[in-house]
């Protein structure tokens, strides 16, 4: 099974390489009227839902192989996503509604003389991609190590990274906290010098979206593949028995914990560029739970599906509360119920077992021990 | 039965009043009716003149007098309505309505063309209102009177000081004399002429009152006080005043910590047995307190107004049975197939609440719906310099009761032991013969029930909307991983704990780092008890 789950890992990669070239060449270089025109909006819609898809593996990488549930990933997305609005913002400059050139509009509004600490440097770019990666990765590795040294695991995990993200959230939403309160960050206007406006930089960042998430699944594939990735299956089957035979279970747990993280951050960076606003609503707990089911839907320790079921919900989500606004969380609803209890392999699991043989399990066992630990 | 004994307090206090009042009626009849005529008489035709010295000593007249006619001719005036005739020696006032009413006898006067307006000016004015305080301070009615004293504490008018201490020495009902003291010491504070030992009598009767008003008048005392013992007086009563609100204030505090703790402890209770049970988390648990919030309006908006008072009495069933309802539904139909799968259930329940809050909106939109206190439960009353609000009172009340009643079920009945022998140790409890689906669904019920209450007391301190229970679960979550779910005690501890850090970090730090500090307590406390506060103990514990 291991071998036709990478040979459709290979398929997907080829598939995102080709998206990566075609769609920018069929947005750019076909006239608007063309058929085969894909307008701006729409590779901005598909650029979205490859970040998504980024933050699915990422979410992937620690549930669906180390039986990790975070509801923390959305606040990692969403704190790559602030490190990159703040590099934005002030590039913004002079040209924002105060024309100040040091301080971005909100801080003029709110009557600040002196930038905050926390944005200094923040208009070059390196350092700014620094933070994208710093600022998840070093958050997920304190609180990692202080979640799994006391071998907090299961619901309890859950439910800890949960409140992390509802406190962010609340924290995010004071305009005392610097970092635009209740609006966030929005009115940018240029990315390296290139306008956000222009259907070129919407291709480029749509095409940038793509490499990484070949990139994510190249990694995390990488990571799985490996012998570590090998213990880390074996920590989520069964987290006792690897202790007993020695392995230091916190630290498998923590660097995947970390480098997904990481990855969900870098996810959040190339998302806000896209949408053109990174507010509080981004940390709401839902959010990360609503990054579970995408992973559910697709198939849990399976990578492709874990990015495939990110961009049909999304796609779903689009078109439903377009279409049926007043349905899509009945919708939504549903999908968590029916996913869980009759799809526990999700999509690609239904995929993968061969036809008439009755799955062995219902589920991969995870962190369910009978009499473990006294 | 509380309601009952009221009432009937309330009639009896009534039937008291009403017959005191008919006594006082006749007296005044009989003995003093024929001896004032001749002095208001007196009275009133200073006003004919309608000179200013004149109509300030009429009004000073009537202030002391206090005939019962007074207060309408002193409002008349103060509107430009009372009317002389000074040819027919008759004076009058023209009411809100237009009629012309004789100012003795009260009877209306048909010919209104001779009359012409008394005038006033503004030391006049000042004049009248002096002369109304000194009335109410006069009024029958003592709540009136107290009422007037506090008036007169608030505005420091020197002028009612001559009615006041003519008041002082008559006064009978101590609360109202008090009262009365309290202005008296008021207006002498802020009185430049008052005499040194007049300012230590009043810094006395001030610091007895301690509380802020108290405080900023004694405070002004130091300010202006040249007599070295006013002064050292009043400091030391500043100091007295300032630790005794001190304290208030961290009572204060703990008051509303102790009522933040009893709403978290009812949301959270029903989360830590069925937690305890299954150990699985039902993230639909928030929206089992929002039907339960919303039983509690449907029962009001139906409930005919006659029985409006009782709606919680029938709100509280209702709430439980409904949310009792919806749980069992979500068990049988969800939870049960995913029991092997803890992290899955919790996707799926939160489905369920996603698709709960949607019904709900649907059904009754998305907009705050209110739910009103029913009358024992709306207002506050003061314990020394503590504000105490009813509805939160008995919201603790019902907390504890809940508590108590759980620990009964728990401890004293065979549904309890054997659910306390599922929590301990399922399989085992099972080998023993008993039905643990029996005993899940049962939980599951109960705890949903108790969350439907924890609506209804929601539902009257805070807006009943589809969002009400997203803001209770996570903290309710917190509750139960600090507590622990061995053991209801846990949970309680873990309320009060949360819910009292919280209340004193927030006027320190503010709301949410408050909230933050906690959550990072909580995460250091794991570290050392990962299992919260009262853990189980024993083999199956991890299972």
């Amino acid at each position: 099974m291991n071998a036709q789950l990478d040979r459709i890992g290979l398929i997907f990669v080829a598939l995102l390489a080709l998206a990566a070239i075609t769609v920018p060449v069929l947005s750019l270089a076909t006239p608007a009227d063309s058929a085969f025109n894909i307008p701006p909006y729409l590779v901005q819609l598909l650029g979205k839902y490859l970040c998504y898809a980024i933050l699915a593996v990422a979410l992937d990488l620690v549930w669906g192989y180390c039986g990790i549930l975070s509801l923390g990933h959305g606040a990692f997305f969403a704190l790559g996503g602030y490190a990159m609005g703040m590099y934005l913002m002030r590039q913004i400059g002079t040209r924002g509604v105060y024309a100040n050139p040091i301080l971005p509009d909100f801080m003029v509004f709110l009557n600040w003389k002196e930038l905050p600490v926390a944005w200094w440097g923040f208009n070059w770019f390196p350092y700014a991609l620094l933070m994208v990666v710093l600022v998840p990765g070093v958050l997920a590795l304190a609180f990692g190590w202080f979640a799994f040294r006391s071998r907090v695991t299961g619901v309890y995990l859950s439910i800890i990274t949960q409140a992390m993200t509802f406190a962010l959230f609340k924290e995010f939403f004071r305009n005392d906290f610097g970092f635009g309160g209740n609006n966030g960050l929005t009115d940018f206007k240029d990315l390296l010098g290139f306008s956000l406006q222009s259907a070129s930089t919407k291709a480029a960042l749509f095409s940038a979206s793509a490499i990484a998430l070949i990139l994510a699944y190249a990694v995390t594939r990488a990571i799985i593949g490996s012998k570590y990735g090998k213990a880390l299956t074996a920590v989520r089957d069964a987290e006792s028995r690897m202790r007993f035979v020695g392995y230091r279970v916190e630290n498998y747990k923590l660097f995947a914990f970390v480098v997904s993280a990481v990855m969900a951050g870098i996810a959040g960076a190339l998302y806000v560029p896209q949408v053109g606003i990174i507010n509080p609503s981004e940390f709401a707990p839902g959010n990360s739970i609503e990054a579970a089911i995408w992973v559910a839907v697709g198939g849990r320790a399976t990578l492709v599906g874990a990015a495939v079921g990110a961009i049909a919900v999304n796609f779903a989500k689009t078109y439903f509360t377009g279409a049926f606004p007043e349905y899509w969380l009945y919708g939504l609803g549903l999908l968590f119920v029916l996913v869980t209890l009759f799809l526990p392999r999700g999509l690609l699991g239904l995929l993968l077992r061969p036809p008439g043989e009755k799955p062995r399990v219902e589920a991969p066992p995870i962190a369910v021990e009978e009499g473990a630990d006294p | 039965m509380p309601a009952n004994s009221r009432l009937l307090r309330d009639f009896r206090h009534d039937a008291l009043t009403f017959a005191l009042s008919v006594l006082a009626l006749l007296a005044s009849l009989l003995i003093s009716g024929a001896a004032r005529a001749d002095a208001l008489d007196d009275t009133l035709v200073r006003f004919l003149d309608d000179k200013f010295p004149q109509t300030e000593k009429a009004i000073g007249e009537l202030a002391a007098e206090a005939p019962p006619q007074a207060a309408a001719i002193l409002e008349a005036l103060g509107d430009n309505r009372l009317l002389i005739d000074p040819a027919d020696h008759i004076v009058a006032y023209k009411t809100a309505t237009g009629t012309i009413l004789n100012a003795k006898t009260g009877e209306a006067i048909a010919n209104a063309a001779a009359f012409k307006k008394v005038r006033v000016n503004n030391a006049l004015r000042r004049a009248i209102e002096g002369a109304t305080g000194s009335l109410t301070l006069a009024n029958p009615d003592p709540e009136k009177r107290l009422a007037a004293a506090e008036d007169v504490f608030r505005t420091r008018d020197a002028n009612a000081l001559p009615a006041l201490e003519a008041q002082i020495a008559k006064e009978s009902d101590p609360r109202v004399a008090d009262a009365f003291r309290l202005a008296r010491a008021a207006i002498l504070a802020t009185s430049d002429s008052a005499t040194a030992q007049d300012r230590l009598a009043a810094i006395d009767t001030l610091k007895a009152r301690g509380d802020q008003d108290a405080q900023s008048l004694i405070d002004r005392i130091a300010q202006k006080a040249t007599d070295p013992a006013v002064k050292s007086a009043a400091d030391s009563a500043l100091s007295s005043i300032h630790t005794r609100l001190m304290m208030w204030g961290a009572a204060q505090d703990l008051w509303y910590g102790l009522s933040a703790s009893s709403v978290l402890l009812l949301a959270a209770i029903g989360l830590a047995i069925t937690f305890g049970v299954m150990g699985v988390i039902n993230m639909a648990h928030g929206e089992m307190v929002m039907l339960g919030a919303y039983a509690t309006y449907v029962v009001q908006l139906l409930l005919p107004p006659s029985l409006q008072n009782w709606s919680l009495a029938f709100a509280i069933p209702l709430a439980f049975l409904v949310a009792a309802i919806v749980g069992v539904a979500i068990e049988r139909l969800i939870i049960r197939y995913l029991y092997t799968r803890p992290l899955e259930t919790l996707l799926a329940t939160w489905g369920v609440s996603l698709i709960l809050q949607q019904t709900v909106r649907s059904l009754f939109g998305a907009n705050n719906r209110l739910v009103s206190n029913p009358p024992f439960m709306s207002g506050a009353f003061h314990v020394g310099g503590l504000e105490i609000t009813t509805n939160r009172m008995w919201i603790i009340v019902l907390a504890i009761v809940v508590f108590v009643g759980l620990q009964l079920v728990l401890r004293a009945t065979p549904f309890g032991l054997q659910m306390r022998a599922v929590t301990q140790n399922r399989r085992m409890a099972a080998a023993m013969g008993i039905s643990t689906a029996r005993i899940d669904m049962l939980a599951f019920a109960l705890g949903s029930g108790v969350a439907g209450i924890a609506g209804v007391a929601l539902s009257q301190i805070d807006n009943v909307s589809p969002n009400l229970g997203q803001g209770y679960i996570i903290d309710s979550f917190m509750v139960v991983v600090f507590g622990g779910v061995g053991n209801l005690w846990g949970t309680a501890l873990g309320a009060l704990t949360l819910g009292i850090a919280n209340k004193i970090l927030e006027p320190v730090i503010g709301a949410v780092q408050g909230q933050i500090v906690l959550l990072i307590v909580i995460i250091l406390f794991i570290q050392k008890r990962p299992r919260g506060l009262f853990a189980l103990k024993g083999r199956a514990v991890e299972a």
